[in-house]
């Protein structure tokens, strides 16, 4: 008995509570990227849209935040705490690269000529990614305030104290590697179905 | 045995311990944290249900505004005036665009606002940790956002009753165009756009809420409480957010892409279209896609409203007729059937655009087998009945009213299932019939049984009984006095603002004058249950007994009136399934009584237990 309790455990509530919103995102973009995808098979209109290269680059940088953000749980749990405040800091830097690259993707779509209004295939292209930019936008919120708390909740004499909040930054760190795969998918999946 | 204790122990601190409201250091919160930015679910859970009553009141108020078009279309209502302005025309009667934004608003508030907000709202959030044995949901912050988006998102669409254009009038489903035009209809004006950002709102509610039900379930049982132990109605309460939570995401897109096009110019749903004569810039879209997007959620929707409903009367029906719940394994995998299906049936709603007929009939198979497991449970719920104690209070009344309202709402679902017949039906009122009474009606009933029953646990006070058989004899007679007839209203169209032009419609006026009387006498009887509820709240019978039904499920072990985390002590263990009543001689048996030294429990040995076992158990019994 003590075990099933126990294995019920495994998992923390505010980790689980994180999956299943990480759920409900996936079905957001399951909807948008089907849509996509019924769309372009019964539209003849549909325009060949050559993805600006910098999205290239955003997803080697994402990528790279994501394996910071791993960085600094680990650091976090061992109580590293200079190691910690360097990688956090590094993955929100990172996500906010992420960002301005975004839009200096979305300026370099507009000067190919596509427009949000021109052909449904662009209007696409602008909504998803927008959509993917609100939630990582709201990951780099939640990082600038995690770098921020590194420096000035956690001492290293209250190391101890750290130790009690791990949940915080393991959920965080869920969230951010979930925007990540989210857009490398998304990536792909526009480079597959123009 | 130590460790058992320090696990339980371990538990507790983890379900409370991040809420800062351990209920060892209970300090007095002040007025505005307890009552109102409240994170104890018991408390959100009646802030939902309060507002679940204001919608269904303004929501009621609207259908009797246009029955009172639909049945007396040449009334002289100029003394509406001062209150409606300008939505009554100089002729006294309720202007066609008016019409419109009543149906929509009272489809959208009902289905939404009151159905699943009102009633997922309320009980999952009274019921799931009370019954689970938990001191309160995963998160009660993320819980209490939960509460105030849905509040946001009421107080939006409360917002565009007032806009000069008008509230949203292109009907609850808001399909495009018409919806997606501005200039299409008054409500589509600016109506859509609130209609739009209220649901958007509403959806991230439904979302926070789910996510803390199911967590909640999985992660916070009590010791003991397995999943196949857990009462009826928190499986369904479980299912129903699993559902939300597929489902919601889906209406949102919907709705962001749906924004877009009314508001940027783009052209997802769009394509070839003039208005006024003019033609639009809009090309490459499809109408069809939102359909489809939208029913993908919409569908779902009508199990998220049955669904808790469904849970709700599995409990009263037993605990009122002191009997097990017949087949409680079946009924638990008819609702996992009925969540499965409901994902793959939505095209059902959509015969009629043109699709494919072999997709069509694929969705026709699918939406038939969705009849098996309800019929399943309908079976169920008569056999628990069957040479039952009955106890006949209104919350049992209505739970049998349910059950029968479900039968008969059911049945036409067959009907319209089949997609031949489905073309012939579609967009009559033999569809408003069947869904009224099968989700609408039947939901209600079930909300109400659960409001009968939970009550006194809610409030520490009874309803008043009296007022309540008077409330439940008239809305089941109402109920099938008002949907019964509009079966033979088969050549009916449904939405259309006035039959009185076409003189192949004129047959039914007598029967919509009917319908319509039948329909206020309805709410003004519903009025008679809010005045009741209120009324009770301050000045009911008062509760003095702990368990004053003998039920076995653990929201009956806490205190009278239960602080936030529910329990004083330790959180009670659980022994037993939730349904042993009248067992081996006794009245009931408590979830929390462990199994006598020869007991087998239910399902590991079929329902009964072994004779011999039990004639065992009676001889040592004698003897000791």
């Amino acid at each position: 008995m003590a075990v099933s309790i126990h294995k019920r455990f495994i998992v923390h509530p505010y980790k689980f509570n994180m999956w299943i919103a990480i759920v409900s995102m996936v079905m957001i973009f399951a909807a948008f990227t089907s849509a996509y995808v019924v769309k372009k098979g019964d539209t003849k209109t549909w325009a060949d849209i050559q993805l600006p290269q910098i999205f290239t680059l955003s997803t080697i940088v994402i990528v790279i935040s994501s394996l910071l953000m791993h960085a600094a749980y680990v650091s976090f749990k061992k109580g590293a705490l200079e190691w910690y405040r360097g990688f956090m800091t590094l993955t929100f830097l990172a996500g906010a690269a992420f960002l301005s690259m975004q839009i200096q993707g979305w300026y370099t779509l507009v000067a190919q000529g596509v427009y949000l209004t021109d052909n449904v295939a662009g209007s696409f292209i602008y909504v998803i990614s927008g959509a993917h930019f609100l939630h990582v936008a709201g990951g780099v919120i939640a990082l600038l305030v995690f770098s921020i708390r590194s420096f000035t909740r956690y001492q290293a004499s209250n190391i101890e104290a750290m130790k009690d909040t791990t949940i915080n930054v393991e959920v965080m760190a869920t969230y951010w590697h979930f925007v990540d795969i989210l857009w490398v998918y998304l990536f792909f999946f526009f480079m597959l179905n123009r | 045995m130590s460790e058992h204790h320090a696990v339980a122990h371990h538990t507790e601190a983890h379900a409370h311990g991040h809420d800062h409201h351990g209920h060892d250091g209970h300090h007095e919160l002040g007025f505005i944290r307890k009552y109102i930015f409240s994170e104890d679910h018991k408390t959100i859970a009646k802030q939902f249900l309060v507002t679940g009553i204001f919608w269904a009141i303004i929501g009621a108020l609207l259908s009797v505004l246009f029955r009172i078009q639909l049945g007396y279309p040449n009334a002289d209502l100029t003394w509406m005036k001062p209150f409606l302005g300008k939505w009554i025309t100089e002729e006294g009667q309720i202007a066609p665009e008016f019409y419109n934004a009543l149906i929509t608003m009272h489809g959208t508030i009902l289905v939404f606002f009151v159905l699943t907000a009102g009633l997922s709202g309320t009980f999952s959030n009274f019921l799931i940790p009370l019954m689970v044995g938990a001191r309160d949901m995963a998160s009660g912050f993320i819980n209490m956002l939960s509460y105030w988006f849905f509040f946001i998102s009421g107080a939006v669409m409360f917002v565009s009753f007032f806009l000069a254009t008008g509230p949203a009038s292109g009907g609850w489903t808001a399909y495009p165009p018409l919806n997606a035009l501005h200039d299409a209809s008054s409500g589509g004006v600016l109506g859509v756009d609130y209609w739009l950002i209220s649901m958007a709102l509403f959806i991230v509610s439904a979302l926070l809420g789910g996510l803390n039900y199911i967590t909640t379930v999985i992660n916070l049982r009590t010791k003991g409480m397995k999943m196949f132990r857990l009462p009826l109605p928190i499986w369904a309460f479980f299912l129903t957010a699993v559902i939300g939570v597929l489902s919601f995401p889906v209406l949102l897109s919907a709705a962001i892409l749906l924004l877009f096009d009314r508001n940027l110019g783009t052209s997802f749903y769009l394509d070839a279209i003039n208005l006024a004569g003019e033609p639009l810039a809009n090309s490459g879209g499809s109408p069809i896609l939102y359909q489809h997007l939208f029913w993908f959620l919409g569908h779902p929707e009508v199990y998220i409203i049955i669904l808790p409903a469904m849970g709700i009367v599995s409990e009263v029906l037993s605990v009122h007729s002191r009997k097990p719940i017949f087949g409680y394994t079946a009924m638990i995998y008819s609702l996992l059937a009925i969540t499965v299906l409901s994902f793959i049936v939505w095209a059902h709603h959509m015969f009629m655009t043109g699709m494919n007929p072999f997709i069509g009939s694929i969705f026709v198979i699918f939406t038939l087998i969705i009849a098996v497991p309800s019929a399943i449970k309908v079976f169920n719920w008569l056999t628990t009945l069957w040479k039952g104690d009955i106890r006949l209070n209104p919350q049992m009344l209505f739970a049998i009213g349910f059950v029968s309202l479900f039968i008969s709402g059911g049945l036409t679902g067959i009907f319209l299932g089949n997609s031949s017949i489905d073309i012939r039906l579609h967009d009559t009122y033999f569809v408003v019939a069947h869904f009224h009474l099968v989700m609408g009606v039947a939901a209600f009933f079930g909300m109400f049984a659960g409001v009968y029953h939970w009550f006194p646990k809610m409030f520490g006070r009874y309803l008043n009984p009296t007022l309540g058989y008077i409330h439940f004899w008239g809305t089941i007679s109402a109920a099938y006095l008002i949907f019964y007839p509009m079966h033979f209203e088969i050549s009916l169209p449904r939405r259309y603002y006035t039959h009185s032009g076409f003189e192949t419609f004129s047959d039914f006026a007598h029967l919509n004058a009917f319908i319509s009387t039948v329909a206020i006498i309805s709410f003004a009887l519903q009025l008679l249950f809010v005045f009741n509820f209120f009324y009770s709240i301050w000045y009911g019978r008062k509760l003095r007994e702990s368990n004053p039904y003998g039920a076995n499920t653990l929201e009956w072990t806490t205190p009278l009136r239960p602080g936030h985390g529910n329990w004083e002590g330790d959180i009670p263990e659980v022994h037993r399934w939730p349904y042993d009543y009248s067992k081996h001689g006794r009245d009931f048996i408590p979830q929390t009584e462990p199994l006598s030294q020869y007991e087998i429990e239910h399902g590991e040995h079929g329902d009964e237990g072994d004779r011999d076992i039990i004639k065992k158990e009676e001889d040592e019994n004698h003897k000791g």
